[in-house]
């Protein structure tokens, strides 16, 4: 069964939340067994990936270079464990690839190589960089006519770099219609609360006065992503930028809102009871 | 008197030939198009231009989106910015992923005169040259640099080409075939090797002339492509002079000298004097009075192969 063959909004929602669950089971299987990674903001976007690849984007995981495809640029690349987790589930590389996670060899890299992983449209990990370069591809593809959209996943502390707002200008300025930006805003980085390191807010101000559409959304909320997103679909003339409300480490009890799992493995003991609190949430996808 | 011409002019009359020929390239601009020359590109494909305004690090990153499109990017800007402060976009976006960008920047070295040391780079060909896999090709005037944007196209992957404010005396004409890769032996000679790179070819040239008057043979070798460095052309002249000059409009430290004084120390050591700018900043100026206050002239040159023959 795919999304796309579910009418019914509530058995679609029920869909995506097990496929989550799925993707948040991979990320702290993963994380843990390379013991070292970022599963406190791959859990954080789990709901909204989930959602852009198992619904919202077109994509042909056999046929990847599919010229008519939407595209995925992570720009919070260190979140990579919940982008190759989409990949695998969504068929483009074998599912025990994931536990090669950042292991010498490897083609699941500590951040994403577009060079090494199929599904990846271009290398991230740098902060800022991804968004800029989301830009450039909704660019390239309008000027090719095509009705490929772009989206791009980034981060709240990423959004303290100033290529952002370079990039966030031109995209209003040329009126980038086929961009979506969904900020993954958990208000937690490295060193501590967003809040208290150097604020983004006003966000939800911020992005309409760079000239985008601005949504607000809880980002667990599937429903609520499904429902932007389609609103995403219908701004004309403007660039959308998704400001989702999220929870650092979510569906995980002891790494909820806890900083210092932006870049820590679980140990051993920690993985399975992750892995038991996210099994007891309901059937994963 | 031979005829003069600015490196940059090169950029938009190139640019827009291949506009003609390649419906895929696209060229990025971070408002400079009239001193890079690529208004000319803007005037004849306003649709395939874009301004990205005074934001170089969005340029080079958004030429790397574009290029996962199929697109060929050309971008421009002035050197510093290019190199300096777009180094990390240039690095992870475009060079890490072997995307099909090329970066074309004017207004490098000293020449850049009047503007003074914010505005003149003598780093950007280390800066360029240490990324893995960066191809690095520094014209010596106006014919070699059309030919290089022009055949740039057709190397998969990053080229970074180097291009200069200052007009500056043509060596080559239309008929000369630049391949990237390969130095060129401009003149031969027995007792010193000038390998020289960009605005020095023609002062390496003018030296050899003063060498020859005063009983030393002086070899020229035009090594326009710093990377991938031709070892083979090199060798084969350092094999037979025994001495080598290096020039270049350029920090000592990082630039063709290091390149050169790299590969002799591994594979045919020989002394080696480097004419570049020896670890300093520049100042305001007029090129010419620049490049002399920076011992950047012919008679530099001369003097480094006067002090290497007299061994």
């Amino acid at each position: 069964m795919t999304a796309k063959a579910i009418a019914d909004k509530r058995t679609l929602v029920e869909y995506l939340e097990a496929k989550a669950r799925r993707l948040r089971w991979d990320i702290i299987k993963m994380v843990g067994l390379a013991r070292s990674g970022h599963p406190g903001g791959s859990l954080s976007a789990a709901d909204i990936v989930t959602t852009l690849f198992f619904h919202e984007m077109k994509h042909k995981p056999e046929n990847k270079n599919w010229p008519d495809r939407d595209r995925f640029v992570l720009s919070k690349g260190h979140a990579a464990p919940v982008l190759y987790a989409a990949l695998a589930e969504s068929g483009y590389f074998p599912r025990e690839d994931l536990w090669t996670l950042r292991k010498i060899d490897s083609h699941l890299q500590g951040h994403p190589d577009m060079r090494k992983t199929p599904g990846v449209e271009i290398s991230t990990g740098s902060l800022g960089m991804g968004f800029s370069t989301a830009v450039g591809m909704a660019l390239g593809l309008r000027l090719d006519g095509r009705n490929s959209r772009v989206y791009t996943l980034i981060g709240d502390g990423e959004s303290q770099e100033g290529i952002i707002w370079e990039a966030a200008m031109f995209a209003a300025q040329h009126k980038l219609d086929n961009l979506v930006g969904i900020l993954d805003y958990n208000n937690m980085q490295i060193d501590g609360l967003v809040s208290e390191i150097v604020d983004i807010q006003p966000v939800v101000a911020k992005w309409p006065a760079f000239g985008w559409h601005v949504i607000e959304i809880n980002g667990h909320k599937v429903e609520q992503i499904l429902d932007a997103l389609d609103e995403a679909r219908s701004i004309k003339g403007k660039p959308t930028m998704i400001v989702a409300n999220t929870i650092k480490g979510k569906c995980v009890s002891f790494m909820e809102r806890v900083v210092d799992f932006h870049g820590k493995a679980p140990t051993d003991e920690e993985v399975d009871k992750a892995l038991a609190e996210i099994e007891a949430l309901g059937p994963l996808g | 008197m031979s005829e003069k011409r600015a490196t940059r002019e090169a950029y938009g009359e190139a640019l827009v030939e291949l506009g003609h020929e390649y419906p895929n390239i696209v060229v990025l601009e971070a408002d400079l198009a009239k001193s890079t020359t690529t208004i000319k590109f803007k005037k004849e494909f306003p649709e395939r231009f874009f301004d990205c305004g005074v934001a170089e690090q969005n340029m080079m990153a958004m030429a790397a989106g574009l290029a996962t499109t199929g697109k060929v990017c050309y971008t421009g800007s002035f050197a510093i910015f290019a190199t300096g402060r777009a180094f990390e976009q240039v690095r992870n976006t475009i060079s890490y992923p072997k995307l099909n960008v090329k970066i074309c920047p004017t207004h490098a070295g000293i020449t850049v005169g009047p503007d003074g040391a914010s505005h003149q780079t003598v780093e950007d060909i280390a800066l360029m040259r240490v990324i893995p896999g960066m191809m690095v090709i520094v014209p010596a005037d106006f014919y070699e640099a059309k030919k290089a944007i022009k055949v740039a196209v057709e190397v998969e992957g990053p080229v970074f080409i180097r291009l200069g404010r200052a007009a500056v005396p043509t060596i080559f004409d239309d008929s000369y075939n630049f391949v990237p890769g390969k130095a060129v032996r401009l003149r031969e000679g027995q007792d010193v090797s000038i390998l020289a790179t960009g605005i020095m070819v023609g002062a390496g040239l003018k030296s050899a002339e003063d060498l020859g008057r005063q009983g030393i043979s002086a070899e020229v070798v035009n090594v326009s492509t710093i990377k991938p460095l031709d070892e083979e052309t090199i060798l084969s002249s350092v094999e037979k002079t025994g001495k080598v000059v290096v020039a270049e409009e350029h920090s000592i430290i990082g630039g063709l000298g290091s390149a050169v004084a790299e590969l002799l120390c591994e594979k045919h050591p020989v002394p080696v004097a480097r004419v570049g700018i020896k670890d300093q900043f520049g100042r305001s100026g007029e090129p010419a009075e620049l490049l002399k206050h920076y011992g950047l002239t012919s008679e530099d040159i001369s003097q480094a192969a006067r002090q290497l023959t007299a061994y």
